[in-house]
């Protein structure tokens, strides 16, 4: 097919999501006009998302350093210090367009992705998390879509031997027609193991490694930089096919590979495929690339250059060999079966050149098109609802029946049980899972030594929609504090910024204020961000959804026997630790009661520090027992948790003032806490921390007074809402 | 003393039992690839779990014309322990050391999740270290774990006392078809059974994942010290 | 020459996939269905040759592997 080689047109750049001064500008640059296979490489490699062009500008306000990192973002993944020679790679990515598409495959290869970019830097992953949101459950579609892609999670992860060891699942309107599928992977490595995605050494040989090449997935990373409309329905043959027995096969060729010399750098092949791969290879080492497109295993007959170029097949790599140890490589990738074909060599003349039935098809210098990308910043603008929304005093809500609207809260999938969601995955396999899906934080012990790794995913999206700014902030100590409840210290984040159209100014806003804040946040608590991703264009119809800034935060323990029990026992009392202020605005019981409106509680980071360095200590010293955060749903919500975590009911009483309030009211740096009461008074005492005893587990009955009727239940009925919440909203 | 840990492409198990085997219940062992096509010096063989060729036919189905097989199936003639759990126990009935099949979940779903099961009164030399009628706690993991045999095998597989492990409540019980007890449809609610001789164990549920307190459960450790005295009674 | 394998699950044995397939139908209105089973379907493609002796290769490779005869039936359809 010569189409490849004609030189390409405005409109052809506009059908590839190039805007008219984009193209003038790739014209200038290269001093002529590029032929199609070259433009459609310019346009994937200049979509939102692989160039970042129009968050860029305020992604640099992050904090990136810090003594542990060894790598921060830019890399397939970021890399922190543990200790003892250890780090650990983590990312988080989105794959939310594909996901709304085809929810299995959607699910499946954003996993397979996910766990690509860590196992590509020689971590073996160990565990995957997964941050879902999801629409309304009684919304066209949604319960398919819940379906799906908790299968196609579970497929993936569970063929290819990674725990899924938690995660978020929630469901908003906001997301009825855009779901959101972000994906998490964590790997362990040796200091001296890691790899990068660099091509250097000009004359050392380029490897494809995986799986054939088809035309699946051509223009996904496109397609993840558009708005959602009908048309899209058109898209459903770009959606890929995930092969986890292939992506399985791949890590334990790679790991065996890279005990020995051949290695000099290496990539996944995710969006944008083998473009964004040698492109970005080439540029980190400031090096060129001769790739014959010939030698490129195909899966289908008749393809093109274009197509060659830009499909998005899965699980396949990109190597970059050191010379000489060509038998090695053929004769590790045969023994696991997969293919391992030399398809060019590295060049020091900064350029790509792909070469196909002996015509040269790509001739691009390479900065322009890796680093020089377009840079935007774009207009912003406050948006008109945060007008309406944001009211100084705070809601109030009388209730008739404070038990029964507990229920009610704990029956709503956003609070129940998401057992029905973790039983699909395998949340054990690798033995490490110490403490699994559906506490505060997953905690994973470490071989060999006695330290532990803990994570955490978490944002809420009301407060987001409310104040992104303040909104963030909170995601950031919720996530921090969660930690903490396990006995870890956060020592990096990973962030998935998804977003609605950057091109409207009230979403560019909204991703500012968010970026502002997560940067503020993480700046107090000195943790820094080592990788991540931003998904924009989460709109459909014009509709965007709410900004969900998810941090994913992974902690460190250094002694895995100071860490949480498993049981409680009766009679164990219940200590309230830390303060700040509480409000019914943006919480989850005022948005179940129909009410989105209201000033966000103020983050007190003074207080979120002490709470955490309390609850940090109280381990140590073997004063703490258990930790539970207090976050959505507010003190009565956290001590239904405590409760049903313990198996027995509990008698005590909430502080005073307004019932409703008091019992679901959110904000301020809380956390509920069970352990040696003298120790922990002592503790507080010494960091000027609140702590007041609330009452004790035990018996049948479920019983908080208040300052006015108190709020009674059953454990019996807690257990059953909670227990079939999840179920009931999925007609499971 | 040493045991074989045979590695399939898409093993993802094998880490887990290397582990157990090694370092929690001292049984020296090293990892076999498929490939080789000698057990020479290995008194036992473990199968471990995970999705052999991706279970992309069935579940062991490719599996079963490794090379290793062979050697696999004369370690068992010769009345030396293999051990075949989840995909494992799939490959030991794809193979036909053990009689029956794993059939797809009766939901339909993939389940990880604790199961409570129940020692039967067998002469399985795995169970030595458990008592009759006791209740374990031990997790599954699997998509296709619904055990199947027709009608006269299953009334040998009882005759024989071959059932070693039942999926039942907490007390013991046997459920009455409620999937509360035995979530995935198992027949006769079966999770473990081995051959005529003993020396054959199939079993669903991962016993190396509950083999020490850090994990949150230590049911499944004496499983592996009773395959340790075994191989020490016979060295 | 191209041939198909059809396996399926033997009647006696119950296909909760055929079951999920039909309850589905059922409750989309396709009341009519009375049974449903899944099954699988191997397209095989073998040098030309007499036919007869191609069946019959094709016939061992179900026995042997693409059906499981303690659960499954196979047939190589028409």
């Amino acid at each position: 097919m010569t189409d490849a080689l004609r030189p390409g047109t405005l409109p052809d750049a506009r059908s590839f999501g190039l805007k008219e001064e984009e193209f003038d500008r790739i014209v200038a640059r290269l001093g002529r006009t590029p032929n199609l296979t070259e433009l459609g490489i310019f346009a994937v490699l200049w979509s939102e998302h692989c160039s970042y062009k129009s968050s860029r500008i305020h992604l640099k306000k992050l904090p990136t350093k810090g003594k542990r990192v060894l790598q921060g973002p830019g890399e397939n993944a970021g890399v922190v210090d543990i200790g003892q020679g250890l780090c650990v790679v983590f990312k988080m990515e989105s794959h939310n367009h594909p996901s709304f598409i085809e929810p299995f495959q959607g699910a499946a290869t954003g996993v397979g992705g996910i766990l690509r970019d860590v196992f590509t830097m020689g971590a073996r992953p160990i565990a995957c998390l997964d941050s879902l949101r999801f629409g309304a459950p009684d919304a066209p579609r949604m319960q398919y879509l819940v379906d799906g892609v908790v299968a196609g999670i579970g497929f993936y992860g569970n063929c290819f031997g990674v725990p899924t060891v938690g995660g978020e699942t929630t469901f908003f309107e906001a997301y009825n027609e855009n779901i959101l599928v972000n994906a998490f992977t964590l790997g362990l490595a040796r200091h001296e193991d890691l790899f990068f995605g660099r091509a250097s050494g000009a004359g050392n040989p380029v490897y494809y490694v995986g799986s054939k090449t088809g035309k699946d997935g051509i223009h996904g990373a496109t397609m993840a930089s558009e708005e959602f409309s009908d048309a899209t329905e058109e898209k459903r043959p770009t959606v890929q096919v995930g092969d986890p027995f292939t992506e399985k096969l791949l890590l334990e060729a790679l790991l065996e590979l890279m005990k020995t010399d051949a290695i000099e750098g290496i990539q996944d092949m995710g969006a944008a495929g083998l473009t964004s791969s040698s492109f970005e290879m080439a540029g980190r080492a400031g090096t060129g690339m001769r790739l014959d497109l010939d030698q490129v295993p195909l899966r289908e007959t008749g393809m093109t250059p274009y197509e060659i170029m830009l499909s998005e097949s899965q699980e396949r790599m990109l190597l970059v060999a050191r010379h000489g140890h060509d038998a090695t490589i053929a004769r590790i990738f045969h023994k696991w079966g997969l293919d391992a074909s030399l398809i060019g060599e590295v060049t020091g003349d900064g350029r790509m050149v792909c070469t196909w039935k002996g015509k040269t098809v790509v001739d691009l210098p390479i900065a322009p098109l890796a680093q020089d990308a377009p840079l935007y910043d774009r207009p912003r603008r406050r948006p008109s609802y945060l007008r309406k929304v944001t009211v100084e005093a705070d809601a109030k809500a009388d209730s008739a029946d404070l038990g029964g609207d507990l229920l009610d809260l704990l029956e709503h999938p956003n609070f129940a049980s998401k057992r029905w969601v973790w039983r699909q995955y395998d949340h054990q396999v690798r033995t490490n899972t110490v403490i699994g899906p559906g506490l505060d934080a997953a905690l994973l012990r470490v071989k060999g030594t006695r330290m532990g790794v803990a994570m955490t995913s978490d944002v809420n999206p009301l407060y987001c929609y409310l104040d992104p700014r303040e909104g963030t902030r909170f995601a950031v100590a919720e996530a921090a504090r969660n930690l903490a409840c396990v006995g870890a210290q956060g020592i990096g984040v990973t962030d998935c910024l998804n977003f609605g159209n950057p091109e409207k100014p009230e979403v560019m806003w909204q991703f500012k204020e968010a970026v502002e804040g997560m940067a503020s946040a993480l700046k107090a608590f000195k943790i820094p961000v080592v990788s991540g991703n931003v998904s924009l264009y989460n709109d459909t119809e014009g509709r965007s959804i709410w900004p969900t800034p998810t941090v994913a935060m992974v902690g460190l323990v250094k002694d895995m026997r100071r860490v949480p029990e498993r049981e409680l026992p009766e009679g164990a009392r219940v200590l309230l630790a830390g303060d700040g202020e509480v409000r019914l605005a943006g919480s989850q019981y005022l948005y179940h009661k129909g009410t989105l409106v209201g000033r966000l509680p103020k983050l007190d980071l003074k207080m979120e520090r002490k709470l955490q360095k309390f609850l940090l200590k109280g381990y140590a010293k073997r004063a703490l027992r258990f930790a539970h955060d207090v976050s959505e749903g507010g003190l009565a919500a956290a001590l239904a948790e405590v409760a049903l975590f313990a198996g027995m009911g509990f008698d005590g009483s909430v502080p005073g003032g307004d019932p409703v309030l008091q019992c679901f009211g959110e904000g301020g740096g809380r956390a509920l806490v069970v352990g040696e009461e003298e120790a922990l008074a002592a503790l507080a005492r010494a960091l000027d921390l609140p702590l007041r005893p609330l009452g004790v587990l035990g018996g049948e009955a479920f019983r908080l007074s208040t300052g006015g009727a108190p709020l009674e239940t059953t454990l019996d009925a807690l257990q059953r809402r909670f227990e079939g919440g999840f179920k009931k909203a999925m007609r499971a | 003393m040493k045991a074989a840990v045979v590695v399939f492409p898409g093993s993802n198990c094998d880490h887990d039992i290397h582990h157990v085997l090694n370092e929690v219940a001292g049984v020296p062992a090293e990892y076999v690839w498929h490939g080789e096509s000698s057990l020479a010096g290995y008194d036992a063989a473990v199968l471990p779990g995970g999705f052999s060729y991706g279970d992309y036919l069935r579940c062991g189905a490719i599996a079963r014309f490794s090379p290793i097989m062979p050697e696999v199936e004369r370690l068992a003639r010769e009345g030396r322990p293999v051990l075949g759990i989840c995909n494992g126990f799939q490959v030991l009935t794809e193979c036909h050391l053990l009689p029956g099949a794993l059939l797809r979940n009766r939901k339909l779903k993939f389940l990880c999740q604790d199961v409570h099961l129940r020692v039967e009164p067998s002469a399985s030399l795995y169970a030595a270290k458990y008592r009759k009628g006791e209740v374990l706690r031990i997790p599954i993991a699997h998509m296709d774990g619904n055990y199947f045999c027709d009608p006269d095998t299953l009334r040998e597989l009882e005759e024989g006392k071959r059932v070693v492990f039942r999926y039942v409540r907490p007390d013991g019980t046997r459920e009455d078809g409620d999937g509360t007890a035995n979530p995935n449809g198992a027949l006769a609610s079966i999770a473990g059974i081995m051959n005529k001789e003993g020396n054959v164990l199939g079993m669903m549920p991962h016993p190396e994942r509950v083999s020490e307190a850090a994990l949150g459960g230590t049911d499944g450790r004496r499983l592996f010290q009773a395959l340790k005295k075994f191989l020490e009674g016979r060295a | 020459m191209q041939l198909k394998v059809q396996v399926f699950l033997k009647a006696a044995v119950l296909d909760p996939q055929g079951k999920a397939v039909l309850g589905s139908l059922h409750s989309m209105g396709f009341t009519e269905v009375g049974d449903v089973r899944v099954g699988k379907v191997f397209s095989i493609q073998v040098p030309d040759g007499d036919p007869e002796t191609v069946k019959l290769r094709v016939e061992q490779m179900a026995a042997k592997l693409l059906c499981n005869p303690v659960i499954e039936e196979f047939a190589i359809l028409p």
